[in-house]
């Protein structure tokens, strides 16, 4: 199982390297052949990487989400296969290059984190584990989307604006069909972290026996959580879209990262996988 | 010889900022300036040419140096230093100046290469010029043949296609800000035509619906009724900004029509909805702080120049062979020019008239029975003399220099071509 597992791991960083490869070649020379090509090594990547999470998950006998490492893989996983239910009902142009450039730079982070597998703590010995940290990991996908939907706007906003069109101008969607990403994607993402938060409190009222004990890790989910509320709800009642949404979505992810990496190493405490 | 005489001078959107352009843009018409520049010392033929791209002076001019200064004050005003005009400002003379003319007329020269709607404008001006009497015969030569040469590069060059105009342009831009157009509105300030056209573009890409602000309304009304649309005044302007979502301005006014506070509350009530603003009138219509706003992008005509450049490869193979057609044609233009010189014109005048009177004498002398080789050569040397008698004055008057101490010999030797047939070799229609 473990060389099963170890030689899954190498294939799913090359064949999501190959996918970036072509995802770049795409954009360069704009080949709707390529495109094809592209998606459907993309496609290869997420199952691979769905494979390899399976093989971890018979290795150790629970749900892979326990160390560091397995928790970027998951947030790779979720990214991919957020992007790929995505671009299954919209279309936006040349997205993929970007969101696979994000998926292969996790991969590559993951690639630096120890792939030991730490025993289990009997505190996260529970069937809530998949659903909490499952449904977390899937809103970090989103909201990633989001981030990468973001910058797009970013840098098509800025061409617009000053009227010098550059490499990104033909090759990036309109603003709308990017502020319409970033809307559906953090809708998407907020939902699925309010799950998160929601599902966790559960499980921590039957661990630990409270719903909330400001660990750093809650308190920053919250955090994330609000800036996100904030977003959604000043779109909703005073317009808040185009470049706003983008640097929200952009600060948003900043927050998600941290929560995801900064309290770990920063802040400690019971969700740090160190532990 | 054109050199001495053909003078074209101008601003244009290459050279000059739209900044400076609007200040020297003639929004009123033709009559005026046309009119002011009547009896100008040393000035023979002249006509203008203005748009919103270009301000052109096409001059025949006895007195270079003179007329030169004198169109730099009538451009720039008094107070502007000259040199600082010449910036902005090109002169180009003889075969130079023809050559720009072609170009101009083929809209290789043009803000958006191969747009059709210079060649209009051209021939606009040139009715008010020929109808004021200010072109003469060479200027009426020469715009003609610009024409010519505009349908030629417009027949043999796919230069004209596609891609190539400012509508596209605003188009284009539409689609990259709003994605589908189908569902926006279209307000149309002011009724010029190039707002009419790109308009136009616009409802034949889908949008929704188009609404026109103008002063007058009755003209309002009736360009909202060609797109099935609806008339407002233009006192309901800031009103209308939070129903449409891409605005067209070309009206004549010369300041701001519309400011950055006013677009800034309607934001607001927008509900920051995106506003694409093209702004194709010079003297400009909107405050260029618009564009710093969030969600409102504002493209002035110079703007667009960036956009249509995005499409430029394929049409600059086209430019080249329209180019070459240009440069033939100044050619062909410099050899009918010389063609007018005095010389050539009483050489051709005398060949002419010796070959109409020995194909006579060859046919008389061919019906007479016996004739003796002497009174052959009397009839011969009588035929001549006709003819020589004959052309004795119109000769005279070609080479008589000073006609009221003016060169009018051109003119001259052009009235003596057309009296007697002379056709120009250098003309192959």
């Amino acid at each position: 199982m473990r060389e099963l597992s170890d030689i899954l791991y190498i294939t799913v960083l090359g064949v999501t390297g190959v996918a970036v490869a072509a995802y770049l070649v795409y954009f360069v020379r704009q080949n709707t052949e390529v495109r094809k090509i592209a998606r459907m090594i993309l496609v290869a990547s997420g199952v691979v990487q769905t494979l390899y999470i399976l093989s971890r998950f018979f290795q150790g006998g629970h749900t892979p989400i326990i160390s560091q490492h397995e928790a970027v893989i998951f947030f790779a996983w979720a990214s991919t296969w957020a992007y790929l239910s995505f671009r299954w009902r919209y279309t936006v142009k040349n997205f993929g290059t970007f969101v696979s450039v994000l998926i292969f730079v996790l991969l590559l982070i993951s690639l630096f984190s120890s792939r030991e597998m730490p025993p289990l703590l009997p505190a996260l010995q529970s069937a809530w584990l998949p659903v909490h940290a499952g449904v977390s990991v899937l809103a970090y996908g989103f909201l990633a989307l989001a981030f990468c939907g973001g910058v797009m706007y970013l840098l098509q906003e800025r061409e617009l604006k000053s009227k010098k069109f550059g490499f990104f101008f033909s090759r990036f969607p309109s603003l709308d069909a990017l502020d319409q990403l970033n809307n559906h994607c953090i809708t998407a993402g907020f939902i699925f972290l309010t799950l998160g938060i929601v599902t966790g409190s559960v499980w921590a009222r039957q661990a630990w026996g409270t719903y909330w004990q400001w660990d750093p890790k809650e308190t920053w989910s919250l955090i994330t959580w609000f800036l996100y509320l904030v977003q959604i709800h000043q779109r909703f009642t005073v317009g808040w879209r185009g470049k706003r949404a983008a640097v929200m979505a952009i600060v948003g992810f900043a927050s998600v990262l941290f929560t995801l990496w900064g309290v770990t190493y920063l802040l400690g405490g019971i969700h740090s996988y160190a532990s | 010889m054109p050199a001495e005489k053909i003078l074209l001078m101008g601003v244009n959107h290459k050279t000059t900022p739209v900044e400076v352009r609007e200040k020297i843009a003639l929004s009123n018409g033709y009559e005026a300036p046309l009119t002011a520049l009547r009896g100008t010392e040393g000035l023979r033929e002249y006509y203008l040419l203005s748009t919103c791209n270009r301000v052109e002076f096409l001059l025949v001019v006895d007195d270079r140096e003179a007329v030169e200064d004198e169109i730099i004050r009538f451009l720039f005003g008094e107070q502007v230093d000259k040199n600082k005009c010449l910036d902005y400002l090109y002169i180009l003379r003889g075969n130079d100046a023809v050559h720009h003319l072609f170009m101009v007329a083929a809209s290789l020269d043009s803000m958006i290469v191969g747009e059709a709607q210079i060649l209009g404008q051209l021939k606009e001006a040139y009715r008010h010029a020929a109808g004021l009497g200010t072109t003469g015969p060479l200027l009426n030569k020469l715009l003609h043949k610009s024409f010519s040469v505009a349908k030629r590069v417009r027949t043999e060059t796919a230069i004209g296609s596609a891609a190539v105009s400012i509508s596209y342009a605003a188009v284009q831009l539409a689609k990259k800000i709003f994605g589908n157009i189908t569902e926006k509105k279209v307000l149309l300030i002011g009724a010029g035509e190039m707002a009419e056209l790109a308009a136009e573009h616009l409802v034949g890409q889908g949008v929704k619906k188009v609404v026109v602000a103008n002063r007058t309304l009755s003209r309002a009304v009736d360009l909202a009724k060609r797109f099935h649309g609806s008339a407002v005044s233009i006192e309901e302007l800031v009103g209308q900004l939070e129903f449409v979502d891409i605005i067209i301005s070309s009206t004549g006014a010369t300041d701001i029509i519309l400011h950055r506070d006013e677009v800034k509350s309607v934001m607001r009530a927008r509900m920051n909805k995106p506003l694409f603003f093209i702004d194709i009138a010079v003297p400009r219509d909107l405050d260029p702080g618009l564009n710093d706003l969030e969600n409102v992008y504002l493209y002035d005509i110079d703007d667009l120049k960036y956009v249509v450049e995005m499409n430029k490869t394929e049409r600059d193979k086209e430019a080249v062979k329209a180019t070459r057609i240009v440069d033939e044609e100044t050619l062909k233009f410099e050899r009918y020019y010389q063609s007018l010189a005095v010389a050539p014109t009483i050489q051709e005048l005398r060949e002419m008239i010796e070959q109409i009177s020995r194909a006579e004498l060859a046919k008389t002398v061919s019906k007479i029975e016996s004739i003796s080789a002497k009174d052959k050569q009397r009839l011969e040397k009588m035929a001549l003399a006709i003819g020589n008698k004959i052309m004795h004055n119109p000769l005279m008057y070609l080479k008589n220099n000073s006609c009221a101490g003016r060169d009018r010999r051109d003119q001259k030797v052009s009235a003596v071509r057309e009296l007697f047939g002379l056709g120009n070799s250098s003309e192959n229609e």
